[in-house]
């Protein structure tokens, strides 16, 4: 589904100024896969490529085949209505409520009001906000803007969704219902890529785990841990 | 698929403004300002168009005919002279008429008028007095004259004299001050013009800034470039009806204020009446002219935080 091929990212002219290079790793569909590393390892770099926010220096990212660097504007929105992103930092609409937030989403893939008027609801008892519906992100906890992210990012029903440290500002208890939730969206088929730094959580999913140092894959393993 | 697009950018451009109250509340502020300057503009150069007007009224040539020019000739001159582009207004004044406007100024004078009694005849010429439609174009009329009586009476002039020379230096100075008035106000009002687009780009621009992440976000979950920039256009767009609104609003005591005083000093013109009997001609410029700054700033700004 997603192939990295010899995928290297510079942000400056030095020879040495790789933010991540010699990337290569595939995911497959339905695939749950952790990637680690401390900061400035590469994770965030390597989640952009894959959006496209960010061009490679080197190499090439593929999606179902397509190369994504070759992806012309529009395409890339198109591309992107077909990826959920969940953020640290949630990255919620401050003047939209929660039903808009979450319609936002489906407006912009182009989905009827009356799909959107049945879906967020709906979406939303999904995680446990049916009740916060009307509420501004303003007046959220964090737990609770973060599963407005999440459902923000599968009301879609996408093909993959990325979360970057998406429990990185949460405490243990939201942080344990964030990643029940993304194992439930796993579960009924759903590609999950996810970076963190929290040890519990890998130890918790027990899944493939990607692990990254000074911008290069040093361990990929099928049901790995942290180890770093 | 396009009309529901366009629904909810409108829908989330009206939402966002009124949600944004305070911000929206200072962009119209400073696209208020703007239109103000431009509305303080047409209004000037209404005064200043009246004033040129006025001084332009004053300034005449005449043409005086010897006593023994043929009064069909002298029309027929009128005629010729009438159908020039540059001619504003042709008056004939007969010779009776001329003796009797010489009677009525010197009434009061006795020596005069017992000296023309004396004569028994009417010393007095016929006259055509020729206002132009800009002084500098006199010289040009002077020369057709000439050029006529060389046509209508070829064996002998029916021409007296024209007063153009004795005027010349006073409507060529008036006619530099009316091409200096013109030019500055011009200047003016494109300099006031610049700094208040300048203005009310930056604001909107400031406004935007703050709504960059948003922005970003919106790429970020698939939003087209139109669906993100769309609604920040419709919010430009309602700063500009409002702000129009608003600064016709404020002009309308100003208006009745300045009313007598551009009456009395400026040639006649009532900026009230003005205002009144041009309302709807005004308010359209304003209006798209505050449409077009904020859809247009809203447009450029946008643009910068839409490459993500």
């Amino acid at each position: 589904m997603i192939y990295f091929d010899k995928v290297a990212k510079k942000y400056s002219n030095d020879p040495n100024a790789f933010a991540i290079q010699d990337i290569n790793f595939s995911v497959a569909h339905n695939e749950f896969v952790s990637i680690v590393g401390h900061s400035g390892a590469g994770k965030t770099t390597l989640l952009k490529m894959l959006l496209a926010e960010e061009r490679p220096t080197e190499g090439n990212v593929f999606f179902e085949s397509v190369n994504v660097n070759e992806l012309h504007r529009n395409e890339v929105t198109k591309l992107r209505r077909r990826i959920g992103m969940i953020f640290q930092d949630f990255r919620l609409l401050p003047n939209k409520t929660v039903y808009e937030n979450i319609a936002f989403a489906m407006e912009a893939a182009g989905r009827s009001d009356e799909e959107i008027a049945f879906d967020v609801p709906h979406v939303l008892e999904l995680v446990d906000l049916g009740h916060k519906i009307w509420d501004f992100p303003g007046h959220l906890s964090g737990g609770e803007k973060q599963r407005v992210a999440i459902a923000r990012a599968i009301v879609n029903q996408p093909d993959i969704i990325i979360a970057d440290e998406p429990t990185g500002n949460l405490d243990p208890v939201n942080t344990y219902e964030i990643v029940q939730i993304l194992k439930k969206v796993n579960d009924i088929g759903t590609t999950v890529i996810l970076t963190t730094h929290n040890k519990g959580i890998i130890d918790l999913l027990g899944r493939r785990v990607i692990t990254m140092e000074g911008g290069r894959i040093i361990r990929d393993d099928a049901s790995g841990k942290y180890v770093l | 698929m396009f009309w529901l697009n366009t629904k909810r950018i409108i829908r989330t451009g009206l939402l966002s403004f009124w949600r944004n109250g305070f911000v929206s509340l200072s962009s119209i502020l400073v696209v208020t300002v703007t239109l103000f300057t431009i509305i303080v503009i047409i209004f000037t150069n209404v005064v200043l168009e009246s004033v040129l007007a006025d001084m332009r009224s004053k300034v005449d040539v005449n043409v005086y005919f010897v006593v023994s020019a043929p009064e069909p000739q002298i029309l027929a001159m009128k005629d010729s002279l009438n159908k020039l582009a540059e001619v504003s207004s042709v008056k004939y004044v007969s010779r009776e008429q001329a003796l009797q406007e010489f009677k009525d100024k010197h009434k009061d004078d006795y020596l005069t008028i017992q000296g023309l009694d004396e004569l028994g005849d009417n010393p007095l010429g016929a006259r055509l007095n020729i206002v132009a439609k800009d002084p500098s174009q006199y010289e040009g009329i002077v020369k057709t004259i000439e050029d006529k009586n060389a046509l209508v009476a070829p064996d002998q002039s029916i021409i007296d004299k024209v007063n153009y020379q004795q005027n010349k230096v006073v409507i060529d100075r008036l006619s530099e001050i009316i091409i200096g008035a013109k030019q500055l106000g011009f200047l003016l009002a494109l300099v006031l013009m610049i700094i208040s687009v300048l203005i009310t780009f930056n604001t909107i621009r400031l406004v935007i800034y703050m709504s960059r992440e948003e922005i970003a976000v919106m790429r970020l979950v698939g939003a087209s470039s139109t669906y993100v920039r769309g609604p920040f256009i419709v919010g430009g767009m309602i700063y500009g009806v409002i702000s129009a609104a608003l600064a016709m609003f404020l002009f309308w005591p100003i208006a009745i204020w300045l009313a007598r005083a551009t009456t009395d000093f400026f040639g006649g013109v009532n900026l009230y009446t003005y205002y009144i009997q041009n309302f709807f001609q005004i308010f359209f410029i304003v209006l798209m002219a505050g449409i077009f700054l904020g859809a247009v700033s809203s447009f450029l700004a946008v643009r910068k935080y839409l490459k993500v």
